[in-house]
């Protein structure tokens, strides 16, 4: 089965080592998700595209205990498979907060301030029947697995 | 304190919970007619409304209800903030001549359940909502999270939070949740989104809320009792302020939106947060009331351990909080839930509360804040 993002521009795919994108302006402010314009003073800029860095620290942390309303929630589980999941915000060094899943679904397991790192993992199919992938952090060493 | 110009002079309630068979209209209708019997005003005297709602599209539809006058209806939504919005709209009607008794009213009638919608309409990508990221409750969680993390709130004082809610709500005839929960009960309840428990949060619901308003200079044609409007204020969050359903946030970070409005309420006043004797906050979640404690200066950070811990913010305390139970006991319409605050304020500072009474209640405080990131602040006093 193809893996394909589940969104263009979202992360570098298919790549040995993937990165998040975001849009940077000439004035040094990183956008993310990335996207192709943003007013700057006034004018409207085309953005760079650039990687942001893979490694960061977790910022805060929650969890997600029920299967999200569907649509727009379209994970491959349904209500008796659904597995709760974890979600925080993962400090990326001299760049941004970003909100992501998280691979591990214990909070119990997860501490404010630990390192975290990027990982792309399966998550769903789409219409064309290629699997989607999405992003998410790990506890830096974690097994590599899927989004929970 | 400044000199007041708009006077509240009646408020009126349709209890927040569930009622089959019966529209949000009504519940607004209901409210109104409430509102207009305290103020001891017919609705033909009325000249303006302002209406909001989440799930009527129109909500000033009302007048058909009502009685269909002719006047000026119109409907705002600012989310959670609608009630400040359409109090203040209300007043500036008055302010600006164009009435001298206004009505404003929120209705809603929520689905059970999580509130539900496309990421496009919050402006996000659709793979968003697909990866299960949009949700609102989420951000409730993380902030609370972060914030106890920071300034070494433990999880017992979101209990107490919420065990105070329900405790008022035992005190006040028309609260949803009337059963006191203990700490133990309610830390005993399932994490929804750690570190809040079940019940640690509102729930949405329906019902309507009113409030008649007219020039300060002719309160007293109507009622012994007015109150005068002394401040109401709106912020939306600003580029680095930890708000809803954000993919990513800036690493300098900004106050959140409720700090402006709350700072620019008190100055708006001229009164400070040691002047407040009764106090509202949107406690969609008991984490939300801890850290509203501080964005609108009646503590520092940190300090909530303690004043929960003291009973301060119980009814006979130094902070007398969400006195009606709040969001947590009362459920969120969300197009009503502003006024709410404001009929709980108003009955507070006309000493109509009963076994809930705040002693000699003067000055009251209302904040709101919610999607997208809308902060409203609202002061009262006699």
């Amino acid at each position: 089965m193809t893996q394909v993002p589940i969104a263009p521009d979202l992360f570098t795919w298919p790549s040995d080592d993937p990165a998040l994108i975001a849009g940077r302006s000439s004035d040094g402010v990183l956008v993310f998700p990335y996207r192709k314009q943003k007013l700057v003073e006034g004018t409207r800029e085309e953005l760079e595209k650039v990687e942001l860095p893979r490694h960061g620290t977790l910022w805060s942390f929650t969890t997600q205990r029920f299967r999200p309303p569907a649509p727009p929630y379209a994970g491959a589980d349904d209500a008796e498979s659904f597995e709760p999941f974890t979600v925080g915000y993962v400090e990326l060094p001299d760049a941004l907060l970003i909100e992501a899943r998280l691979t591990e679904p214990d909070h119990e397991k997860l501490s404010i301030g630990q390192e975290m790192e990027l990982r792309i993992v399966p998550f769903g199919t789409d219409a064309d029947g290629n699997e989607t992938m999405i992003y998410a952090f790990a506890p830096v060493g974690a097994a590599d697995r899927g989004a929970n | 304190m400044s000199t007041p110009d708009v006077a509240i002079i009646g408020t009126g309630l349709h209890p927040f919970g569930r009622y089959e068979g019966k529209s949000a209209l009504q519940m607004g209708e209901d409210a109104v007619i409430e509102a207009l019997a305290d103020a001891g005003v017919a609705w033909e005297q009325v000249q303006a409304l302002w209406a909001s709602s989440m799930e009527v599209t129109n909500p000033e539809a009302i007048l058909g209800l009502l009685g269909r006058t002719g006047i000026p209806a119109r409907a705002t939504f600012t989310g959670c903030a609608s009630g400040g919005t359409v109090l203040a709209q209300a007043a500036n009607a008055i302010r600006m001549g164009d009435a001298d008794i206004t009505v404003a009213v929120g209705m809603d009638k929520h689905p059970r359940g999580a509130f539900s919608a496309h990421p496009s309409v919050a402006g996000l990508p659709d793979w968003y909502g697909e990866a299960g990221l949009f949700l609102t409750t989420h951000f409730f969680g993380l902030k609370a999270n972060r914030y106890l993390h920071d300034h070494g709130i433990s999880h017992e004082t979101l209990a107490r939070v919420a065990a105070k809610a329900t405790r008022n709500g035992e005190r006040t005839p028309h609260a949803w949740r009337r059963k006191p929960l203990s700490v133990e009960e309610i830390m005993a309840s399932p994490v929804l989104n750690y570190p809040l428990r079940q019940y640690m949060y509102c729930n949405p619901d329906e019902g309507g809320a009113a409030v008649v308003l007219c020039r300060a200079d002719q309160a007293h044609k109507y009622t012994d009792t007015p109150l005068y409007l002394r401040a109401s204020t709106l912020f939306s969050g600003r580029d680095g302020a930890f708000d809803l359903l954000s993919p990513s946030l800036p690493l300098a970070a900004q106050p959140s939106p409720t700090v402006f409005a709350s700072q620019a309420a008190f100055e708006q006043a001229g009164l400070g947060p040691s002047d407040v004797d009764v106090i509202q906050l949107q406690d969609t979640d008991a984490g939300s009331e801890i850290i509203h404690m501080a964005e609108n200066g009646f503590c520092a950070d940190g300090d909530q351990e303690r004043l929960l811990a003291d009973g301060e913010t119980e009814i006979g305390g130094s902070l007398p909080i969400n006195t009606d139970g709040g969001l947590i006991a009362n459920g969120e319409p969300v197009g009503a839930s502003g006024l709410r605050q404001v009929y709980e304020l108003a009955n507070q500072l006309r000493g109509r509360c009963g076994e809930r009474q705040v002693s000699d209640a003067k000055v009251g405080y209302a904040q709101l804040y919610g999607s997208p990131g809308t902060a409203a602040v609202t002061i009262v006093s006699t």
